[in-house]
């Protein structure tokens, strides 16, 4: 199997200060790759890079994409860019305030995807939204109600079933259980857990909580300073770290 | 003779506004920059519009102004004025003697024919403003045909309203692939900016934006394939020429609440009822 993302060399400065530094890994189609660290670590620029929200200073992303084949993220024109954006790539943002528009009922927002592909059949897109929303536990009577008549939990569901209503392939995601209530973040994570392997969705999931890596992802990045101090599979590499700082961060979560 | 330059604008502003007007000319729909001039009239009393005119105008041209269909009411008027004093040219109240339209919210009723000229005054140029304030996203959104977002809008109208309920400035996209805003102009009146023979020129002052549409461009109003465009119009007839087809304004007759319904067009309604009699 070929991987959906060969990540190679992405670094990112700002100024004199490093954001990420010569960060490189391989992402599986199905698979779901945890990056985590302190805060500062570098974890959301690196997502950012990947997800064509900053622009690294050097390196590759090559994605193994539905319509093109593999292409170098970094080489398309932003035409190209924003296409495969809008079909093939997510991005669930910590804040949903960031990833919805707030102005715009439950309906609209999951229904943008689709209208943005080409869909022109009212009903239709009705149809589908009214399914994630399901999907996401947002009873059906809500879907005229706008976001901002909603708890934070139920935004967050609806900013996931907006970015997967058109199946991409490959879903970022920054801290997207973040600013929840403790009870919410485990039903969210229930939710996202199921959608992912449902669907085989290919994702990475930005996160300084490692109970959301446990549960969430197949493989770690254990980020410091801008760097990857230690990789591999999820369950390993919290029950066994060998590097001091990995073994920090997990002692410091049993402790708590 | 009067001490302004033709048409009040210098002609070094005048070459500048063409230029505008030839760049958007040949991309239809594609909202050009312009530096909008300080007029003697306030924005929202058609700057936009005024100085599209007056650099289009020339001495042969015969200029009729309409604002909500009349050629009689105050904002009318005053431009009508206006250029008889600035540019000394000869004006009209009928659609086929003149050769160019300066117009608020409506396109007459009377079919336009080649060589004439309209001039829409804009308020709001960007058809995606309600839905994204920003305007380096809304220009990316253009150049890259972006318009899910439109139908977004239209979904939320039958959504919330069973039905489109956009009924002025009603969005259409151009042959040329953007999307326009026809001005605050009901969409009745929509489909004759569809393949119409005259040139059509928009004029935001405000906004400084110009853009335009050559003859014959096709221009389709969005929908959705189950919830198709309706251009019509409330059923009814003219009180005073009794035409079923036009588009009709209600007006209060009388403290009793009385009313009737009239050609919002005077120069059509006054041309029917003057054939009928
Ligand atoms: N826009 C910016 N300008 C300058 N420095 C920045 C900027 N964004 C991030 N940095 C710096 O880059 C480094 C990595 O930041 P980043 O936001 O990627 O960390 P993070 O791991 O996502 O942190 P957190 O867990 O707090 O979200 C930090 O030193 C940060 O101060
Ligand atoms: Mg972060």
């Amino acid at each position: 199997m070929n991987p959906i993302l060969e990540v190679s060399g992405i670094t990112r400065r700002y100024g004199d200060r490093i954001g990420c530094a010569d960060i490189s890994f391989d992402l599986y189609p199905g698979e779901v790759m945890g990056i985590v660290g302190e805060s500062g670590s570098g974890k959301s620029t690196l997502l950012n890079c990947l997800a064509g929200e900053l622009i690294p200073d050097a390196g590759r992303i090559l994605f193994d994409s539905r319509a093109e084949g593999v292409c170098d993220l970094l080489d398309l024109s932003e035409m190209q860019r924003r296409v495969l954006s809008r079909i093939e790539l997510a991005f669930v943002h910590q804040n949903p305030r960031d990833g919805l528009r707030m102005g715009v009922s439950a309906g609209g927002n999951v229904g943008e995807r689709l209208m943005g592909v080409g869909q022109r059949h009212y009903g239709n897109i009705r149809e589908q939204a009214l399914s994630w929303l399901e999907r996401v536990e947002i009873p059906a009577d809500r879907i005229d109600d706008r976001p901002s008549q909603f708890s934070g939990g139920m935004q967050q569901r609806l900013q996931i079933a907006r970015n997967l209503v058109t199946s991409p392939r490959l879903v970022f995601m920054d801290e997207p259980t973040g600013g929840l209530d403790v009870s919410v973040q485990a039903r969210l994570l229930d939710l996202l857990r199921g959608l992912v392997r449902e669907m085989g969705l290919s994702a990475i999931v930005v996160t300084h909580d490692l109970a959301v890596v446990r549960l969430l992802a197949d493989r770690i990045l254990v980020m410091k300073s801008g760097q990857v101090v230690e990789s591999g599979l999820t369950d390993q590499v919290l029950d066994d770290p060998h590097h001091p700082y990995t073994q920090l961060l997990v002692a410091s979560v049993l402790q708590a | 003779m009067s001490d302004y330059n033709f048409a009040y604008l210098d002609e070094q502003t005048k070459r500048m506004i063409r230029r505008a007007l030839l760049k958007a000319i040949a991309v239809p729909g594609y909202q050009v920059p312009f530096a909008s001039r300080e007029m003697p009239m306030p924005y929202g009393w058609g700057t936009g519009g005024v100085q599209v005119t007056a650099s289009t105008l020339v001495p042969e041209d015969v200029l009729k102004v309409i604002d909500q269909g009349a050629d009689d009411t105050t904002n009318a008027v005053s431009i009508r004025r206006f250029f008889e004093v600035t540019a000394g040219v000869e004006t009209t109240t009928e659609v086929p003697v003149a050769t160019l339209i300066q117009t608020r919210h409506r396109v007459p009723e009377t079919p336009l024919t080649e060589g004439q000229i309209i001039v829409y005054q804009v308020p709001i140029p960007e058809p995606l403003r309600f839905l994204e304030p920003r305007e380096t996203e809304t220009r990316k959104m253009h150049s890259l045909g972006e318009y899910g977002l439109m139908h977004v809008k239209l979904y939320e109208d039958i959504a919330r309203h069973g039905e489109i309920a956009t009924t002025y400035a009603y969005p259409a996209r151009v042959s040329s692939g953007y999307v326009m805003d026809p001005s605050p102009i009901p969409k009745f009146d929509n489909p004759k900016l569809d393949h119409s023979p005259a040139i059509q020129l928009f004029g935001a002052g405000r906004e400084q934006r110009i853009y335009a549409l050559p003859p014959w461009t096709s221009v389709q109003s969005l929908d959705f394939e189950d919830h198709p465009f309706d251009p019509s119009r409330a059923d009814g007839e003219c009180a005073l020429c009794g035409s079923k087809d036009s588009y009709l304004d209600e007006v209060i007759t009388d403290d009793a609440g009385g009313r009737m319904f009239i050609c919002s067009d005077t120069d059509y309604c006054a041309r029917r009822s003057e054939g009928a009699a």
